[in-house]
């Protein structure tokens, strides 16, 4: 079982680097996004400092939703996932590879790019740290969250449009903690109260999500 | 093997087709057979557990299922190699060699080439290797012969006497007329609303 879900992780990851757009686009959309605020608002050191939390994780979170749609598409669309459930494997498994895989391409470089992102955005340097603590245990909450979404949604014709109505209301919370938490460093509070529930969250979303997603699938097959 | 008990599964309230029923032993294989439209790759999903049937029940004691449809799981974006040690890693035991896989589908001479630059009939083959690597009791095959050329049949016929020798079953769906030349095989021949053997 550990060799199949590493054999899955492995060829997901593979498959990713033969893609190099897919894997580039959600990282150049997070960059352009919040190259542009400053463009838009102006060169205001202390505005910018100020609306830097929120505008790194919207930029983060309108990425990783641009990135989810292709999730499930092409092994729904090529006949894979049937292979999945005839495999025995429990798909739950498969379900959590499969996330992992999404995680590592498409949440982790936003976590390393965060530090550039943050000096764009005149962060101050103190709460620079929290921001990337905050991405680190937010953003798996994020594809994990997603997964359901775009495994509800895979076998529809234009499923993305739904998908990101779908799963941008659950991105409220993680957003609001991530965020708080981020501003409350900036100010010289206590933060590690926001990062604990973002912490929980990430544990829940990591043992719950995957049961979740793997019954969208099954439904989204029948 | 399987046991199937009037199954049918219904769309927008219509049975595709009327009660199937069935058994399959150890080393027998069913062809299943009828115009297009009838309802044969839908038995064959029924079969692997991918739809669920309306009524009725599918009883398997199969260790193991490799089946074989339409969409053949290749991705176009990874080679023969590539696809192969997958299929080896995620559904077989890992043990087997890859180049013999590749070897015996008659692949070699693209085995690194990307499985978008596949002709149909080489894509068919590369599908085949699953039956080769998945260590499966119950074969499902659904069009299993179509864009195959003589060699490729011929290649299939081999796959499938020797799983059958192993004591394995297989149900296989084809409009063709090619039949393995095997003893223990039997027809069931769907017509869309009504079934007779």
């Amino acid at each position: 079982m550990t060799r199949a879900f590493l054999a899955l992780l492995r060829r997901d990851l593979l498959l990713a680097f033969r893609r190099r757009t897919e894997l580039l686009l959600p990282v150049m959309f997070a960059l352009v996004v919040v190259s542009l605020f400053p463009l838009g608002i102006g060169p205001d050191p202390a505005l910018l400092g100020r609306i830097a939390p929120g505008v790194i994780w919207i930029a983060g979170l309108l990425a990783t939703v641009i990135s989810l749609e292709n999730l499930f598409r092409s092994d729904f669309e090529d006949g894979t996932m049937e292979q999945y459930v005839i495999s025995g494997h429990p798909l739950t498994l498969i379900a959590l590879a499969k996330t992992l895989a999404h995680w590592l391409v498409a949440g982790l470089p936003l976590v390393l790019m965060s530090p550039l992102l943050s000096i764009w955005m005149n962060l101050p340097t103190s709460s620079m740290g929290v921001m990337m603590v905050s991405l680190a245990l937010a953003t798996p909450i994020l594809s994990f969250i997603g997964a359901i979404g775009a495994a509800l949604t895979v076998s529809l014709h234009r499923g993305g449009q739904l998908l990101s109505l779908l799963v941008f209301p659950l991105y409220v919370p993680v957003l609001i903690v991530a965020t708080g938490g981020i501003m409350a460093a900036a100010d010289g509070l206590p933060y590690s109260a926001f990062m604990g529930l973002l912490l929980a969250g990430l544990i829940a979303s990591i043992t719950l999500a995957p049961f979740a997603t793997a019954a969208a699938l099954k439904i989204s097959l029948s | 093997m399987l046991a199937v008990s009037q199954i049918t599964l219904e769309r927008h309230f219509q049975p595709v087709f009327a009660p199937v029923n069935f058994a399959l032993a150890r080393g027998a294989l069913l062809v299943v057979t009828g115009a297009n439209g009838c309802g044969k790759t839908t038995l064959i999903r029924l079969l692997a557990g991918i739809l669920t049937p309306t009524s009725g029940s599918v009883h398997s004691t199969a260790r193991g299922l490799a089946y074989i449809g339409h969409a053949l799981a290749l991705k176009d974006d990874l080679s023969v190699l590539e696809n192969t040690l997958f299929v080896r890693d995620f559904h077989g035991l890992g043990n087997d060699s890859v180049a013999e896989l590749i070897a015996r589908a008659g692949l070699q001479r693209v085995a690194h080439q990307a499985a978008r630059t596949l002709s149909a009939g080489q894509r068919k083959r590369c599908a085949l290797i699953r039956l080769m690597a998945i260590p499966a009791e119950l074969w499902l095959l659904d069009e299993p012969y179509s864009n195959l050329d003589d060699e490729g049949i011929a290649l299939l016929d081999e796959l499938l006497v020797e799983h059958l020798a192993r004591a394995g079953s297989c149900v296989l769906a084809s409009h063709g007329r090619h039949r393995p030349s095997t003893g223990n095989c039997r027809e069931v021949r769907l017509i869309s609303g009504v079934t007779g053997t």
